[in-house]
């Protein structure tokens, strides 16, 4: 049996991280809740987007990197033994900084997830978990006369969002995404904010963010890192508006980062 | 205190001088550019003008009598009979019809014996109408009108290669025998035209340039060829994936890529006495064969095809790979779902560099014996264009450069002519195939 604390959806103990010698994340412990949106917040190299890429082992693909700790998925280690990362991350999915659909149609972009995990039978079923998909990421409207259109024509604000769908394809519990509106405008940001919101409701989202503001509007929970340490955790209107922490305050003051 | 302001229309001492210094750059750039177009220029200037003429050839026009009692004796028409009768039995029948052939021009054979006539025929001209004769026995007793290869000496006299002045010293080919051709060309029996035998024919023994083609060297590089793509492409490309994207980082795949980087600076001649080694002596195989010559070929292109691919792999942006395991796919569906497609132009245009450059290679054949005078025949059949001995194309140019006669001179530039086409057509290839797969991210 393991520390994991039961009925969290995510639950990270002692995680520590190195990239070579580099000690990146140390000794971070976090409960993270289904049917919220937590945000990690914290200045550049801090760590907060090396302990996102843990969640579904993304770090596994730098051979220098080396992770320590337990982190579990429903009680579940996931750094156990009989774990395939590829199951994981079908349950873990994930959205970039940079939007990176894959050069090839939009219908493909969304429904390549759901083929090689061989979630639709037929095609009918594939074109509805595409359309599902592309709803849920307020893309369907603006692409659904052009599915064979290529995903890397749209715009960037539409690539993203089309990540996301590409993301929620496979059906997640839980979505991962590492600062998605960092290289997008305003009103693009506004739109995946918003997506957010909504996929808040139904699963878990973590969300790595460089915005503060961002964190307040969207997120229920934030978790400040400093320096490959978790500072502070708790909600987000206590973060912002009582932080415990001088650093905390330090930073979201804009004295630090 | 300050100095006093300047005109912006007047550039200081400082901007001139950086002018002047960038001026001198692109002056040199421009120099060197001309320079390279100059040398391009004429080099394929001389290859055209030196090669072309073998593209023509001399024939003569002439009337045989196929007399029975010659050819036929029993007068059976039995193969077997008709195939005793050697090339010495057609031969005065050559002779014959030259006499005739000069009579009916209104000139006199200046020579006191009809065979002295010969010369002006290729060596291979009785062969040639045996070859006819056994392949239509109807033939023998009647007459038969044939163009028969000239000699590569009145070849050249109608080319402009051999004048009287350079006959002086030669015994066998008089400045008489010019004058015969002169006479015959003047009766329309002697011509120059194309030759398509030059394109699909095959070596010829030292004394016969004129009969000598390229075609059987061509198969040899063909079949050669089919072997590095048939094992170069699949293991080098399955190398590069490899090392790229599942190996380890360590010492050792370290150690693998200077060496592999190594392979591609060896000199091809190294490949040959290797392949001698390893495929003829240890495993024998069959000396001079294609087979052996492709399996060389691909030790060579090997690395330029791995060097090749793994740019063409990393080249392929990070993110795209990220996309993929993001959504669960295993590094083998990443692979060969997404980075190899994106990779496609590149290790295709490394696979064709490599061949063009395996192509154009020489020195390793002539270790593994491909070369000199290797085939008289096409290969019969598909297997023996693998295992019969054959030459390769740059290796034929190079036997043909080495002979004495001038006329096999002439020979290598139009072998080197139809090597460059070769070449010119890979890499339109190359090109072509670049942008069929060519896809933007």
């Amino acid at each position: 049996m393991n520390n994991c604390s039961q009925g969290t959806k995510v639950t990270a103990r002692n995680v520590n991280v190195w990239y070579g010698d580099n000690h990146a994340i140390k000794d971070v412990s976090v409960d993270i809740s289904d049917r919220m949106v937590t945000a990690f917040i914290g200045p550049s190299g801090c760590g907060k987007s090396t302990f996102l890429r843990c969640l579904n082992r993304m770090n596994d693909t730098i051979p220098t990197c080396r992770v320590e700790g337990e982190l579990c998925l429903d009680g579940e280690d996931i750094h156990d033994a009989r774990v395939d990362p590829v199951e994981l991350r079908a349950r873990v999915g994930m959205v970039f900084q940079k939007p990176n659909p894959f050069p090839k149609s939009i219908y493909e972009n969304v429904a390549y997830g759901p083929r090689i995990h061989g979630l639709a039978r037929s095609r009918a079923e594939l074109d509805e978990i595409v359309e599902k998909s592309l709803r849920r990421a307020a893309l369907w409207d603006e692409v659904k006369d052009r599915l064979q259109a290529p995903g890397t024509g749209l715009s960037g604000g539409q690539q993203q969002r089309l990540c996301i769908a590409r993301a929620v394809a496979t059906g997640p519990e839980v979505l991962l995404m590492d600062e998605p509106a960092s290289a997008l405008d305003p009103i693009a940001t506004a739109q995946i904010e918003e997506l957010i919101d909504e996929l808040g409701r139904s699963i878990a989202v973590v969300i790595v963010t460089h915005s503060m503001q961002q964190a307040a509007r969207v997120s229920q929970r934030t978790a400040f890192f400093h320096l490959g340490n978790l500072v502070e955790y708790g909600e987000t209107d206590q973060i912002f508006t009582n932080p415990a922490d001088s650093r905390t305050e330090a930073y979201i003051t804009g004295r630090i980062g | 205190m300050s100095a006093p302001k300047k005109s912006l229309f007047t550039p200081g001492p400082r901007t001139r001088a950086r002018n002047r210094a960038e001026a001198r750059f692109r002056a040199f750039g421009l120099a060197a550019i001309l320079a390279a177009l100059a040398f391009l220029t004429g080099l394929m200037g001389i290859i055209l003008h030196d090669g072309a003429p073998a593209f023509r050839q001399a024939f003569v026009t002439l009337t045989v009598e196929l007399p029975e009692e010659r050819l036929d004796p029993n007068g059976t028409r039995d193969p077997a009979d008709l195939a005793r009768v050697t090339t010495f039995k057609y031969a005065p029948l050559l002779d014959a019809a030259l006499l005739r052939a000069l009579e009916e021009a209104g000139a006199e054979n200046p020579f006191a014996k009809a065979k002295k006539l010969r010369a002006l025929l290729s060596k291979g001209a009785p062969a040639q109408l045996r070859a006819r004769v056994l392949a239509e026995p109807e033939l023998i007793g009647g007459s038969l009108t044939m163009r028969f290869l000239a000699s590569a000496r009145v070849d050249g006299y109608l080319k402009g290669r051999v004048t009287r002045e350079s006959l002086a010293r030669e015994r066998k080919f008089t400045p008489a025998h010019l004058d015969v051709a002169d006479a015959l060309r003047a009766a329309g029996l002697l011509e120059s035209r194309f030759n398509l035998a030059f394109l699909t024919g095959s070596d010829a023994s030292e004394s016969r340039p004129e009969a000598a083609g390229i075609g059987t060297a061509a198969l040899g590089s063909l079949a050669m060829m089919l072997v590095v793509l048939a094992l170069a492409l699949p293991i080098g490309v399955a190398a590069s994936v490899y090392l790229e994207e599942f190996a380890p980082q360590n010492r050792l795949t370290d150690l693998i890529e200077v060496n592999i980087a190594n392979l591609a600076a060896v000199p091809s001649i190294v490949f040959g006495i290797l392949g001698l080694a390893l495929f003829i002596q240890f495993a024998g195989l069959p000396q001079s064969a294609p087979l052996v010559g492709g399996l060389v070929l691909t030790l060579m292109t090997l690395p330029t095809i791995i060097i090749s691919t793994r740019a063409a792999l990393r080249a392929v942006p990070p993110s795209i790979r990220e996309a993929a395991l993001g959504v669960g796919a295993s590094r083998m569906q990443t692979v060969f779902h997404h980075v190899l497609p994106l990779a496609m132009p590149g290790i295709l245009t490394g696979t064709i560099i490599g061949l063009a450059q395996a192509l154009g290679e020489t020195a390793p054949l002539l270790l593994i014996g491909m070369i000199g005078f290797v085939a008289t025949n096409p290969p019969a059949s598909p297997a023996e264009a693998f295992l019969a001995p054959n030459s390769a194309m740059p290796a034929q140019i190079y036997e043909w450069a080495r002979r004495a006669d001038p006329a096999w001179y002439e020979r290598a530039w139009g072998g080197i002519i139809l090597l460059i086409g070769f070449l010119l057509a890979m890499n339109l290839a190359a090109i072509l195939l670049r942008r069929r797969f060519e896809r933007r991210w």
